[in-house]
């Protein structure tokens, strides 16, 4: 059966990576039109999103849909997969990227009209687009290599454009931090590659397999080292924070929504397909245990809200990486279904943080208040996310949650333990959160305190905040409380994502024509 | 909070190539020439783009291809640029930088997707026999269109380059009094 080709919806594979290529092509060219960039945009990505939907509601229906590039079948040429958990993300993912791009698109029209547009802006947001979804849906450990570094180059673009010096000083430690993973990426596909001669997903599944167990075991490792970097888990965190912050508010809300799951996805993929196990990962259930203190205890630290938030974004990847390391079907559903809320949740809160400092001209808690009686709606929109993030029922925080507890406690001791960690990091997550409710809604209200870095592309301190914006925040709103409105769906979905990770089969038969025990 | 105007130079105008690299009568700063390079220039700079096609073509089968053509056509445009500065560029390159990056792009992507409209896969490609006048029957592939694209995104990739780091640090520099 190993007529990939012959599969019905095989064309619509490539549609998600091609299709930002050719809007960023046609926006590059079109750069003296701020219009034409602002529709093409748009339309790409809700062609990509319902590109995504498709591709979810297929792979759900008849298993994992396979595009060999070039016509070229798996394991000589590249193949393109979309099952049920990349296809999940990759929906997930370009709603977030479109809910932010009106979110941009508003602000700009905003603070400088119509008629302007960035050269560089439209162009790099869809090359960034056309990465992650690429680092999705390709089942090729060097085509993966290729989407983080389109991926992460159009991010450093995005992070150090029009901003002041000491901004861009921050987003270089962002550029040097990747280029060194990047870096390690390569070594660690050199090395697969000389182990074992290919670096199709689906081939080095079997041929992993039979190398010696040290060796594969530095192999894992090493890929793990690299995707942690990507994804931020404790101890290689450290850049997340002081990098995200420093980029302008859309941006970071991009950057925080998908960047570091695409990370955690790869991870998933190379350690469930290459790597297998049995019994839960103590070294990755340390690193969880590690990677959700550290974020919630660092948050609380934290006076910057953008700051704090990223410290929060650290500490919840450290829930994914518990899922993980259970390494069983119901946990690894879990860590989908978290990762899902998380893209969106993280997002949605960058994007308030945004509209919080336009409003107050700060990112300081201390230095503002009041905002319930000045501006109740974003206090709302504030309220929902927040509330879902820390996982108060019934939101998609509670539920994600709740899925993963309940496969750690029935995984043995030590997970149970670690699901106590998760129990304590949700309660600092509602502390952390509760406490930038107490400083930025309640209180007397505060005057604006001017723009302290008026030449930068963001303008804050103005009280003009246009409709969309706040439309475009809501809608990610709504987003996340589909999430927990059809999580029952959603759950059967990721449930069965995640019996397919830990089964192989059904990914390596679609691939490769046969099952892993070649 | 006032929306200012960003940037300094008109909106419509400031990514527009203003500076020429042709060699001349005129010249810039008199002092600065180098009369040997803009001799070897003359020479070099046609060959080097008839060989930057020539790996271009021959690249589905040897080596080459649009990568290697395309630097080796930006090199020339950087030597050209070595020696003639930043006067009177606009005589060889009237196309803005960002539109042959696109163009090269668009011309890449569109020959990955056409074979979708044929019903094959992604990214396919086909043998293309064609018979050209004095030259004969010429074999190659319709992947060479791909290469094209690259091929021209590579030579927008130089020239954008050279206009920010090149001619726009030397621009820079004037406008601060300075001098290399």
């Amino acid at each position: 059966m190993n007529n990939a080709a012959a599969d019905p919806y095989a064309w619509l594979l490539a549609l998600p990576v091609l299709l930002p290529l050719l809007g960023a092509a046609v926006t590059v060219i079109g750069s003296r039109s701020p219009t034409l960039q602002r529709v093409v945009g748009i339309v790409v990505l809700l062609a990509v999103s319902a590109i995504a939907g498709v591709l979810l509601v297929v792979s759900d229906g008849t298993g994992p849909i396979v595009a060999p590039l070039g016509g070229w079948a798996a394991p000589v040429g590249i193949a393109l997969v979309a099952d049920r958990l990349s296809s999940l993300l990759l929906l997930v993912s370009t709603l977030v990227t479109l809910a932010v791009l009106v979110y941009a698109i508003d602000q700009r029209i905003a603070d400088y009209g119509r008629g302007t547009a960035s050269t560089t802006f439209h162009p790099m947001y869809l090359m960034l687009s056309a990465g992650v979804s690429l680092a999705y849906l390709t089942g090729d450990l060097f085509t993966l290599f290729v989407a983080f570094e389109i991926m992460l180059t159009a991010s450093y673009v995005l992070i150090t454009r029009r901003t002041s010096a000491q901004k861009i000083r921050a987003g270089m430690t962002y550029v040097t931090v990747s280029l060194l993973s990047s870096l390690l990426f390569l070594t660690a596909i050199a090395l697969v590659y000389a182990a074992t001669g290919t670096v199709n997903l689906a081939d080095l599944a079997g041929r992993v397999a039979q190398l010696p167990p040290g060796l594969a075991t530095v192999l894992g490792l090493m890929l793990l080292l690299v995707f942690g970097i990507k994804a931020a888990m404790v101890p290689l965190h450290f850049w997340l924070p002081d990098s995200y912050p420093n980029a302008p508010g859309p941006v970071a809300a991009l950057f925080a929504g998908l960047l570091t799951k695409v990370g955690f996805y790869a991870m998933v993929r190379t350690q469930t397909l290459l790597f297998p196990r049995d019994d839960p990962w103590t070294l990755l259930l340390v690193i969880a245990t590690a990677t959700m203190l550290v974020g919630a205890l660092g948050a609380l630290a934290q006076n910057d809200i953008n700051r704090l938030l990223s410290f929060l974004l650290v500490s919840h990847i450290g829930f994914m990486l518990f899922g993980l390391a259970v390494f069983d079907a119901a946990a690894v559903s879990g860590a989908a279904l978290y990762a899902a809320h998380h893209i969106t949740v993280l997002a949605t809160l960058f994007l308030v943080s945004g509209l919080i400092t336009r409003r107050t001209g700060t990112v300081l808690l201390d230095r503002m208040g009041g905002l319930l009686r000045t501006a109740p709606w974003l206090a709302a929109l504030y309220a929902i996310p927040a509330l879902t993030l820390a996982g108060v029922p019934p939101t998609a925080g509670f539920v994600a949650k709740l899925a993963l507890l309940q496969a750690g406690a029935a995984a043995g001791p030590w997970p149970t333990v670690v699901a106590g960690v998760v129990i304590v990091a949700s309660l600092l997550t509602l502390y952390a959160l509760a406490r930038v409710w107490v400083r930025v809604f309640w209180g007397a209200p505060k005057a604006a305190l001017p723009d302290d870095d008026p030449d930068d592309e963001v303008l804050v301190g103005t009280s003009r905040t246009p409709m969309p914006m706040f439309a475009a925040t809501a809608g990610l709103v709504v987003v996340s409380l589909a999430i927990a409105a059809f999580a029952g769906p959603l759950t059967a979905v990721t449930g069965r994502a995640g019996v397919d990770l830990l089964d192989r089969d059904p990914y390596l038969v679609a691939v490769l024509g046969s099952g892993g025990d070649r | 909070m006032t929306a200012a105007e960003p940037e300094r130079v008109p909106f419509e105008e400031w990514d527009r190539p203003q500076e020429g690299w042709l060699l001349s009568g005129r010249c810039r700063d008199g002092d600065d020439r180098t009369l040997l390079l803009e001799v070897a220039t003359r020479t070099l700079f046609p060959t080097m783009l008839v060989f930057s096609l020539y790996l271009l073509l021959v690249g589905h089968y040897s080596p080459g291809g649009g990568f290697s053509g395309g630097l080796v056509a930006g090199l020339a445009f950087v030597l050209r640029y070595t020696a003639g500065g930043d006067v009177g560029l606009g005589a060889v390159v009237t196309v803005r930088p960002p539109v042959l990056i696109g163009s090269g792009l668009t011309i890449s992507v569109l020959t990955a997707l056409v074979p979708l409209a044929l019903g094959a896969p992604v990214l396919s490609s086909a043998k293309l026999e064609v018979v050209l006048p004095l030259v004969g029957s010429v074999s190659t592939q319709t992947s060479l269109l791909l290469d094209v694209g690259v091929y021209v995104l590579i030579v927008g990739v130089v020239l954008d380059l050279l206009r920010s780091l090149g001619s726009g640090i030397a621009r820079d520099m004037r406008d601060a009094g300075e001098r290399f």
